[in-house]
């Protein structure tokens, strides 16, 4: 099938195979690399996606099912060869190890700050729920994230 | 099913494109309807249900994590029948029903008929669940969900869900359902019975909560052991209804 859809502002045109998922379609065949495929299962959040302003699990959602929709990836989140702030606040603290659930991390942080400028701990750990790192124990996540001043918009 | 791979579907149908499903209401009587696209999410930030239903206020914040909560639907929940999910202990303890749709009309499932077994369920394989409805209260609805995850998001280690209508000081109606601790969702029926008709005291919440780990059928696995898991039944039985009761206290 054919699908319609707005990636990062851009319009495409895919076509995917059936049970193939947004994600694939974003890496395969976009070529948007940034979102990782991890467990594809919704367990670990590296996949995690604007969609239609929802943050989602890219794996669990069909590319069939992301017709006519509005997508926003890691690659989208900030202007080109810019840093969106919660980039920038992770940079700075060091919060990044082997970076593979950075992305992921990035796009649902990036998501809870459009909402709530700021956060407490317990609101970005809450927020954060859904996105396991195995390197940094989140410790340095959650603090870089703490008190940032970041101002988000999508 | 599918991210498993424990199912590849030749064809799938896609409801999210049906029109007018995500909706969740409390109707004039007090029924509370819930579509088959109300995500989890949606119920999360309800204002309906803290006043209307607390049962399921409690449960909403504690499915899955907000990624999941934002796809995951209330009705798809029931549909999967995962005896680790949520929504079909708290529907079992609200005798709520499942309405299907299929080519000859409609018809209606109570919960506790319609999850079958672990991850099977009533729909004939041309019906669609369309919405999930919880019936009018016969008094003041009171209730909980605790849930014993081993971290934030994870699927329950033990699940119970208790719904109470009270009628002046008394219980005019009460069910009980548990999560994770047998093949499929279970109905403590003999526990809820022990409220029924009666106020609430120390003692029938003891007898209840002791009901409750009886219906129990936990397996000991990675999550814990089953006499654990049927002492947190016990626990968490006996911590929904002494916190209604010190509310009942506290209001008089
Ligand atoms: C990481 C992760 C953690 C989770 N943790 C929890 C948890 O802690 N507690 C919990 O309860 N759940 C949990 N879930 C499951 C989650 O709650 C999903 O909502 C649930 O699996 C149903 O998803 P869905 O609504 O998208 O339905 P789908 O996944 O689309 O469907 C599930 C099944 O039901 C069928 N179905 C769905 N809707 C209908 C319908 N209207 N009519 C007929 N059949 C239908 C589908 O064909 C399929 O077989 C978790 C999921 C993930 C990925
Ligand atoms: S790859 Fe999607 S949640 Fe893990
Ligand atoms: S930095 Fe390695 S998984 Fe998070």
């Amino acid at each position: 099938m054919i699908v319609e859809l707005t990636v990062n502002g851009e319009p495409v045109t895919a076509r995917v195979n059936h049970p193939g998922s947004l994600l694939d379609l974003l890496r395969d065949d976009l070529g948007l690399p940034g979102s990782k495929s991890a467990c594809e299962q919704g367990e670990c959040g590296s996949c995690s996606v604007i969609l239609d302003g929802a943050l989602v699990c890219s794996c669990l959602v069909l590319a069939a099912d992301a017709h006519g929709s509005a997508v926003t990836t890691v690659e989208g989140i900030s202007e080109p060869g810019a840093l969106h702030p919660v980039q920038e606040a992770m940079h700075r603290a060091g919060a990044v190890q082997c970076g593979f659930c950075t992305p992921g991390i990035v796009v649902a942080a990036a998501d809870l700050f459009a909402v709530n400028p700021h956060p407490t701990a317990t609101e970005i750990k809450e927020a954060l729920a859904g996105n396991i790192c195995r390197c940094t124990g989140y410790g340095a996540i959650v603090r870089a994230l703490e008190g940032a001043e970041i101002v988000a918009d999508r | 099913m599918m991210k498993l791979r424990f199912a590849s579907p030749e064809m799938l149908v896609d409801i999210n494109e049906i029109p007018d499903l995500d909706y969740h209401r409390v109707d004039d009587d007090g029924t509370i309807r819930v579509g088959a696209v109300c995500r989890h999410a949606d119920l999360e930030r309800s204002s309906l249900l803290d006043t209307r239903q607390p049962t399921m206020a409690a449960a909403a914040p504690l499915v899955a994590d907000p990624i999941v909560r934002m796809r995951g639907t209330l009705v798809g929940s029931v549909c999967h029948a995962d005896p680790q999910g949520d929504w079909a202990s708290v529907m079992t303890a609200l005798d709520a029903s499942i309405i299907a749709q299929g080519p000859n009309g409609r018809r209606s499932i109570a919960v506790r008929d319609f999850v079958l077994g672990p991850f099977q369920n009533a729909l004939a394989f041309d019906e669609i669940a369309v919405e999930a409805v919880v019936p009018t209260p016969r008094g003041m609805p009171a209730g909980g969900y605790l849930k014993l995850e081993r971290r934030v998001g994870d699927y329950a280690t033990v699940g119970v869900a208790v719904a109470i209508d009270r009628v002046g000081s008394q219980v005019g109606r009460a069910g009980i359902a548990l999560t994770a601790v047998g093949p499929a969702t279970i109905a403590a029926d003999a526990a809820a019975q022990k409220l029924t008709g009666r106020p609430l005291t120390a003692d029938n919440i003891g007898e209840a909560a002791e009901l409750a780990a009886e219906a129990a059928q936990p397996k000991s696995d990675h999550r814990g052991s089953a006499d654990f898991k049927r002492q947190m039944v016990r626990v968490f039985t006996s911590r929904i209804l002494t916190g209604l009761l010190r509310s009942e206290e506290e209001a008089a």
